[in-house]
């Protein structure tokens, strides 16, 4: 019986795992398929890994997309680092109310904060480009930052602070020796999820990019109907393996420490 | 010296404050703006009264049904999902979050369209069927793509808040009720089921919210047949150029998010949601 449950979880665990990657298999085996459709596999090929690198347009709109998200996350990064610090401090009902505010973006649906920034920018008066994406992406990063750090901000002691200032360190120094590692995991993990969703972003970056820059997703978009290039499955597979190397990387040391 | 202390920390809520006011709150009362007036810029509510005609109507309500079935199909995968998790012992929560965060490597557009390749006439699903001697499925460009569109992209989003929210109950406390003599049946519903709420809310308006708004699923996986609200708005604001009433359609779907807020701050007190 307690082995039969356990087959049936790991089933259930096998089918959702599926169903999360089977279009990204999808596309990594169409990334080496010779024929240009979709629907048909014309034989193996590295073809369209080669002629990524031809491609100035879709290295354009990778670089964007890159630069976009680093920015964008170290932007976030720092402004919601700084806002929990004052957060933890804030009185409950402050708390409360700055908390509702900075759920906007995270429940708002993405066309509504899309059109909402576009109307904005317009407003401001504020050109259309590189810019105004890089002001979106943070508004909608900065959320994930702080909800990232404040917990791990709660979980940290005061006293080692105190106990840095009394051995004679200066706020700011005891800040950056003291508080800044014991929060590290907590901006890292807030910076990586602020990087992934600006990456990831299509519909937000639709409306405030204006004409003249593509990131990856609008590209993709405007590529729909002509049907898209089987380079960018090439490219898509590379981040994959890319990210997976990298979190992986990025991941090993935390979980030996959350075991201890 | 305290106050002076407290008021230095608080200043660095600051640039966050400003950062908020000019690109959150502003472009929101835009959307107001715009919204409740005509192009001579008077005063009207014809942009949110003309949700009454039969075309609009239909968008929404359409989007409403597939998105609360989509939210459904997500709780209804995601809780077995989490429990099992859960039995499965602590220490992976980091492991769980890389590997709901990973697709999102892959782009967003991209995965989705991989669902057609996987669902069309002659594709990948439909040729495994045909090899068990199934009956095929024709579901690509009909709501159901949409819906099972959705799921996909908005699992995570379920299976998170869900997830952390059982990882935080006390196996003591599920032990005192099975002391207490409840069998299994009783401990779920009575201890772990009304203590994953907060988990259950916040999945739940973070995947409704983005299926209710969404224009690109449909756009992608229902092959330009099935119009719901968000692409009748994205359509406003870009071919059609018809930003009043784009923003007047937007209040309306403000109202739904407004209530899935006021819903999520009840259940979720020190409001740092569960889903990180």
């Amino acid at each position: 019986m307690k082995r039969l449950k356990r087959i049936l979880a790991d089933a259930y665990l096998g089918i959702i795992f599926l169903l999360m990657y089977a279009p990204i298999a999808t596309l990594m085996v169409l990334s080496f398929n010779s024929s240009k459709s979709r629907a048909k596999w014309g034989g193996f090929t590295l073809d369209w890994y080669q002629k990524l690198l031809d491609s100035p347009e879709i290295m354009e709109a990778l670089m964007n997309t890159l630069s976009i998200a680093f920015f964008s996350a170290l932007i976030a990064t720092v402004i919601g680092t700084l806002a929990c610090i004052a957060i933890n401090r804030m009185r409950k009902s402050t708390k409360g109310l700055f908390l509702a505010l900075n759920n906007i973006p995270l429940l708002n649906g993405d066309i509504v904060t899309g059109i909402s920034m576009m109307l904005v920018f317009i407003a401001f008066g504020i050109t259309f480009g590189y810019g105004s994406i890089l002001i979106a992406h943070t508004t909608f990063n900065i959320p994930y930052v702080v909800l990232s750090v404040l917990p791990r901000l709660r979980q940290t002691n005061r006293s080692t602070y105190e106990a840095a200032m009394d051995l004679g360190a200066a706020p700011v120094q005891a800040f950056v020796k003291v508080v800044l590692p014991e929060l590290f995991p907590g901006i890292l993990s807030g910076f990586l999820m602020a990087f992934t969703m600006s990456l990831d972003d299509f519909i937000i970056t639709h409306f405030t990019k204006g004409a003249g820059i593509n990131t990856l997703s609008t590209l993709i978009y405007s590529e729909v109907r002509r049907g898209i290039q089987p380079t960018m499955y090439a490219l898509s597979t590379i981040m994959f393996i890319a990210a997976l190397v990298l979190l992986a990387l990025a991941g090993r040391p935390k979980r030996k420490k959350e075991a201890v | 010296m305290k106050i002076k202390k407290n008021l230095s920390k608080t200043l660095l809520a600051g640039p966050y404050l400003v950062w908020m006011i000019a690109f959150t709150i502003i472009p929101l009362c835009m959307v107001g703006v715009y919204g409740l007036t005509d192009r001579t810029g008077v005063f009207t509510m014809d942009n949110l009264t003309l949700l009454a005609q039969r075309g609009y109507m239909k968008a929404l309500l359409l989007s409403l049904g597939l998105s609360l079935l989509s939210t459904v199909i997500c709780l209804a995968l995601s809780y077995p999902l989490a429990m099992i998790l859960r039995s499965r012992g602590n220490g992976r929560k980091g492991f769980m979050v890389f590997l709901f965060i990973l697709p999102m490597w892959m782009n967003f557009l991209l995965r989705t369209l991989a669902w057609r390749t996987l669902l069309e006439k002659n594709g990948v699903i439909n040729a495994l069927l045909d090899l068990m001697g199934l009956p095929s499925l024709q579901i690509i460009n009909t709501p159901a793509a949409i819906v099972l569109g959705m799921v996909y992209n908005f699992l995570p989003f379920m299976i998170l808040p869900v997830y952390n929210c059982l990882m935080k109950i006390d196996n003591d406390v599920i032990n005192a009720a099975k002391d207490l003599g409840a069998n299994a049946f009783q401990t779920f519903f009575r201890v772990i089921l009304p203590l994953s709420v907060p988990g259950i809310i916040s999945g739940v308006t973070m995947v409704f919210i983005p299926a209710l708004t969404t224009f690109v699923i449909s756009d992608l996986l229902g092959g330009g047949k099935v119009l719901l609200i968000g692409n009748i708005i994205e359509q406003k604001f870009t071919t059609a150029n018809n930003w009043h009433v784009g923003s007047g359609l937007s209040l309306v779907l403000m109202i739904f998010i407004l209530i899935s807020m006021a819903v999520l701050n009840k259940y979720d007190k020190n409001g740092e949601g569960n889903a990180f």
